[in-house]
């Protein structure tokens, strides 16, 4: 554990710990929150936009509701949502990518230039184009940034499968006779959950980000729930006059987003020294 | 390959993506929940105008039928009319697509005059605090979501500082009185085609915000690269060899170390047009910016497919050929590229 966080730096240790807290924060939102019920949505008019004091930490928005709280529930549907996105986005790219590297020929040009398509949409564009089709919903914000990321894992997958391929232990398991289905399965796609494990990990913040702009322009969950670009987007209308409703829920995106792009660098750098001591 | 070839190859390809752009935008808009005979109709519709506006869509030719008229109605830029406001789409995008380009063209320009020397400067003083400070902002400036950095700024420049405009293209001074004639429908240089020199100040100053808020992430981007390709180079052994034949260390850094670094610059301009043409949604909500990004916003709120449609067609097509400009340049830069 030592030697871990020692390898991280402690710009990565810092993010890992806030990354950490605010997991547990949204996780246990509900035991947490000093005002759970206001987290959950019900309005509390009678204190609307009222400043940060010593009652409500954050202030509380155009429905009185405590930001703490409301920021702390909204934490489960954006962190769920980008960790959601980036793992659906792996299990649609990945396999996409192996049959392609691993076939090569006319599979692989139709697959790659599928891919290309998917990727002539810049990515804000398609999850928008996706999400007005699907309608709001949390589930529909998922599905409409997945499909706008898969691509990215489909071409990282393809790259590795072609450099892994020619290597001595497959062509070996190939000589012997090994069917192709195990030769992937057994042989090739576990040596692929490295590389795309620290692009899935660095990938988090963007996908938060494209989530929560999602929410922002209203295509996000639907209230009384919130994530955090719903929360900005209702704060909008009175910034900067009230700039408290806005400044906890966006703060929150971004430190989030900051938190896992500092980490998954200090991870990647990790390995480096790793496979450079290992040379 | 030779160049010719690499370049027909590039231009089939384009031409298949968005022929595959089309067919992708038509699938989605078949699985739209509402109907869009009925929005068409407009409010509260009687069967018979439902029926009527069936006809006029042609709903109920068969689907491949339907996907060619598609096909070809984008082709030919017939993009048919909005069904809210009843007007010719392609009218509307002759007004929007110059006001988003010309902020997507400005934010691309801001990002690599802010992201190259700043990302050399952080090189130049590798491992130093000014390293690590300027290495940190560009983590931070690719982690802060664009509408939040957006808010930020307005309430900074505009309305704390009051010494940039808030919203819109122009004051209403040169707004409401036409000022100068739309020849580009880029103000700044049509104010400057019509020798109108305030009403250029007043768009650019109009500019400015909008433009740095959609530069701040490639300027991270642009930042990050220039900074790990400038180290890369420093180590060589000319730029040694410069050093100890004297020359000055800023000869050394922009004079050789940098034309070596800038290959990842047009790799940043590609990068830094795509995010503007997205992030277009959402500045162009909060600056009140009458260009693509509201237009298609407006269209979702109101499920007004053909806009929708139309607009993402017309994006696309857009970035798709900027990665075509980005990729014949660089093959004529470097000629390995043909070969692979």
């Amino acid at each position: 554990m030592r030697t871990l966080l020692a390898r991280l730096g402690w710009p990565g240790t810092i993010s890992l710990l806030f990354i950490a807290l605010m997991c547990l924060g949204a996780l246990f939102a509900a035991g947490l929150s000093p005002y759970p019920d206001q987290g959950a949505g019900t309005p509390n008019i009678m204190n609307k936009l009222t400043g940060p004091d010593l009652q409500y930490w954050f202030g509380t928005d155009h429905l009185g509701r405590d930001l703490l709280s409301r920021v702390l529930h909204g934490g489960q549907v954006s962190i769920t949502t980008g960790l959601t996105v980036v793992i659906a986005a792996l299990l649609i790219g990945t396999p996409i990518g192996i049959i392609a590297g691993y076939s090569g020929g006319w599979v692989d040009e139709t697959l790659m230039r599928i891919t290309d398509i998917f990727l002539a949409f810049p990515a804000l564009l398609l999850a928008v184009l996706m999400a007005a089709a699907l309608g709001a919903g949390m589930l529909n914000c998922i599905l409409a940034v997945a499909v706008t990321w898969w691509p990215w894992y489909a071409r990282l997958a393809r790259a590795e499968v072609l450099v892994l391929r020619n290597q001595p232990y497959v062509e070996t398991a190939r000589l012997m006779g090994v069917s192709p289905p195990r030769i992937l399965f057994r042989h090739i796609l576990p040596a692929t959950f490295k590389p795309l494990g620290v692009q899935a990990a660095l990938d988090f913040g963007p996908a938060l980000l494209t989530a929560s702009a999602l929410s922002f322009l209203g295509l996000g969950v639907r209230p009384p729930t919130a994530d955090w670009g719903q929360i900005v987007n209702d704060g909008r209308i009175y910034f900067p006059e009230r700039w408290w409703v806005v400044v906890a829920p966006g703060m929150a995106i971004f430190l989030m987003a900051l938190a896992f792009s500092v980490l998954g660098d200090a991870i990647r750098n990790a390995n480096r020294e790793k496979d450079d001591s290992n040379d | 390959m030779s160049f010719a070839e690499y370049l027909l190859r590039r231009l089939v390809l384009s031409g298949f993506v968005v022929f595959g752009v089309a067919f992708l935008i038509f699938l989605v808009s078949q699985v739209v929940p509402s109907d869009p005979a009925s929005l068409y109709a407009g409010p509260r519709p009687t069967a018979d105008q439902i029926e009527a506006a069936r006809a006029t869509l042609r709903l109920n030719d068969p689907i491949i039928v339907r996907f060619a008229t598609f096909v070809s109605d984008m082709a030919t830029g017939d993009f048919g009319i909005s069904y809210r406001t009843r007007r010719a789409i392609s009218q509307d995008l002759q007004v929007f697509l110059p006001a988003t380009l010309e902020l997507a063209f400005l934010s691309t320009l801001m990002a690599l005059l802010i992201g190259v020397p700043l990302g050399v400067l952080a090189a130049a003083r590798q491992g130093r605090a000014a390293d690590r400070v300027l290495s940190f902002s560009s983590v931070a400036a690719v982690a802060m979501p664009t509408f939040f950095l957006a808010m930020i700024l307005q309430a900074v420049f505009a309305q704390w500082l009051n010494v940039l405009p808030l919203s819109g293209r122009l004051s209403q001074q040169f707004a409401l009185f036409d000022s100068f004639e739309q020849v580009t429908g880029f103000y700044t240089i049509d104010a400057l085609l019509a020798g109108n020199i305030a009403g250029f100040f007043d768009a650019a100053r109009h500019l400015i915000l909008p433009a740095l808020t959609l530069a701040a992430y490639p300027a991270g981007v642009a930042m990050r690269l220039t900074r790990s390709a400038m180290i890369d180079i420093l180590s060589r052994r000319h730029i040694t060899a410069a050093r100890a034949l004297g020359l000055s260390e800023r000869k050394v850094l922009f004079g050789h170390a940098l034309p070596n670094a800038m290959a990842p610059a047009l790799t940043i301009v590609g990068l830094s047009f795509a995010f503007a043409l997205t992030g277009a949604v959402l500045v162009e909500i909060i600056f009140a910016w009458p260009g693509l990004g509201r237009y298609i916003f407006e269209a979702v709120l109101s499920k007004d497919f053909p806009v929708i449609a139309a607009t993402a067609f017309v994006v696309s097509l857009c970035y798709v050929l900027m990665n075509l400009a980005i990729d014949l340049i660089q093959a004529l830069i470097d000629p390995r590229i043909t070969v692979s």
